[in-house]
């Protein structure tokens, strides 16, 4: 395969899409690292494909399947937080483990849901369309006002935790809205680009933003930034080497991730 | 909304607090506009625990607080957020509580716009009272502001808490700093004892 490819409809809109995506899950991404919920992104994944794959078993459709199951997901976890603030990391892991568990059954025993599991959990974005193009448009317009509002009460919550609740008000239904944001954004990427490629662009970008970046502001838009390229590259790579995108991407957002973390070390001066 | 200054912008009346089990109290005492008020007392008497009654954190297991109506407070607490590897700048950590960075002592005006992580414990001690102490607030609760503040640190933030109440502000504050609780403000309550059996 070459790159001529990419002019190719087939082609062009998996692109788009997956660059959509790579420019918003690392917005994503920032938010979920400051409040040390990096976990989360992985279970609400985790959660899309297990209701993509019982929505396909239902022949239902795939885009109402995934997110619904990354709601019920950020439902669960805020309910287990209002239980008790010590069960926040156990409502993530048992998540992850509900979804993982779902979805490898369903792909054992459907054929149909078995083709689809792999495409999922390969990240086989070539599946993707001008719908899935759309779909991510819309959740690029909805989230990205959304991040922007809630930004402010997620970084108090932080770094004044009480703020809130001195001046007799609660953030509780802020941090929701939060989490549903997440939440649908990740079911929607899942669905395109597959569980581990949607995790690694929450995860690893500002991550890798975060040593150079001198404003909270900054690091959103060099997260962002490194996303996208990372994903026009690893689309083109696994264009010209015909390979699985996921895998691509993810390994070399790996790269990527290791590489601003030895030059922040190597170089403290450059860094911010 | 402007608040009648012959009230007080805080009313505490034989108020019994703690978390499980009562700590601190009875305790009485107002707080009005303007006005600067230590609570001291030693380790374990309770002063930390009622400033979190104060901003509705705390258990309150027996008499009343009254805030007078449109009374906004802001609470300085001892918990440090952990800064290290997030990439927030000092003058967008005032951002997020509305306070203004006009007036900030030099040396640290100076170092406004570095991420967090790179300033000093005091710098970053005295960055988070800046932001508490200059937030639109009407009711200020400072939980012991000079852990950390070398005596420059100390001077300035006298200073902040003196200008910051002739502005109208009524200010709680907890200290276990003597001399710079006789320093800083006009009336001090006393907290006896220690820790309850």
């Amino acid at each position: 395969m070459n790159l001529e490819l990419l002019s190719d409809p087939l082609f062009l809109w998996p692109c788009l899409t997956g660059l959509v995506f790579a420019l918003l899950l690392p917005l994503c991404g920032a938010y979920l690292r400051l409040r040390g919920e990096w976990l989360a992104a992985l279970s609400y994944a985790q959660m899309a494909a297990a209701g993509s794959l019982s929505a396909a078993a239902l022949a239902l459709p795939l885009v109402l399947g995934g997110p619904a199951a990354a709601f019920l997901a950020a439902a669960v976890k805020n309910a287990f937080e209002e239980a008790a603030e010590a069960t926040r990391g156990a409502a993530y892991a048992m998540l992850l483990l509900a979804g993982w568990g779902t979805a490898v059954l369903l792909a054992a025993n459907l054929p149909l849901a078995e083709r689809l599991g792999h495409a999922l959990f390969d990240g086989q974005l070539y599946f993707t369309d001008r719908s899935h193009f759309l779909a991510a448009l819309g959740a690029f317009a909805v989230a990205v006002p959304l991040l922007r509002w809630l930004s402010r009460p997620l970084l108090l919550s932080h770094f004044y935790p009480d703020f809130y609740r001195a001046r007799g008000r609660s953030s509780r239904r802020l941090h929701l809205a939060f989490d549903l944001v997440v939440a649908g954004v990740l079911a929607l990427a899942t669905t395109s680009v597959g569980v581990m490629a949607a995790f690694a662009l929450v995860f690893i970008p500002p991550l890798a933003a975060a040593p150079w970046a001198r404003s909270w502001r900054a690091a959103l838009w060099l997260g962002a930034l490194l996303g996208g390229l990372a994903h026009l590259l690893a689309f083109a790579l696994a264009l010209v080497l015909d390979q699985p995108f996921g895998p691509v991407l993810a390994l070399l957002l790996v790269l990527l991730g290791a590489a601003s973390a030895l030059l922040a070390r190597g170089f403290p001066r450059i860094a911010a | 909304m402007p608040i009648a200054s012959a009230h007080p912008l805080l009313s505490v009346a034989a108020l019994v607090a703690g978390y499980g089990r009562p700590v601190v109290g009875p305790v009485d005492f107002t707080l009005a506009r303007g006005e600067v008020l230590g609570l001291a007392g030693p380790n374990g008497s309770g002063k930390s625990t009622l400033l979190s009654v104060l901003a509705g954190a705390g258990r309150r297991f027996a008499g009343s607080v009254d805030l007078a109506p449109g009374v906004e407070i802001s609470w300085q607490t001892q918990r440090q957020p952990a800064v290290a590897g997030i990439p927030l700048n000092g003058r967008e950590l005032l951002a997020l509580t509305g306070a203004s960075a006009a007036g900030l002592p030099p040396w640290l005006a100076a170092r406004l716009d570095e991420r967090l992580d790179r300033l000093s414990g005091g710098q970053l001690q005295f960055l988070h009272l800046w932001a508490c102490l200059q937030a639109p607030a009407d009711v200020i609760l400072l939980d012991e502001p000079t852990n950390n503040l070398d005596p420059q640190g100390v001077a300035a933030l006298g200073a902040a808490i003196a200008a910051r109440a002739a502005a109208g502000a009524g200010i709680v504050l907890v200290s276990h700093d003597d001399d710079f609780v006789a320093a800083a403000c006009q009336r001090v309550v006393r907290l006896p004892g220690g820790p309850r059996p």
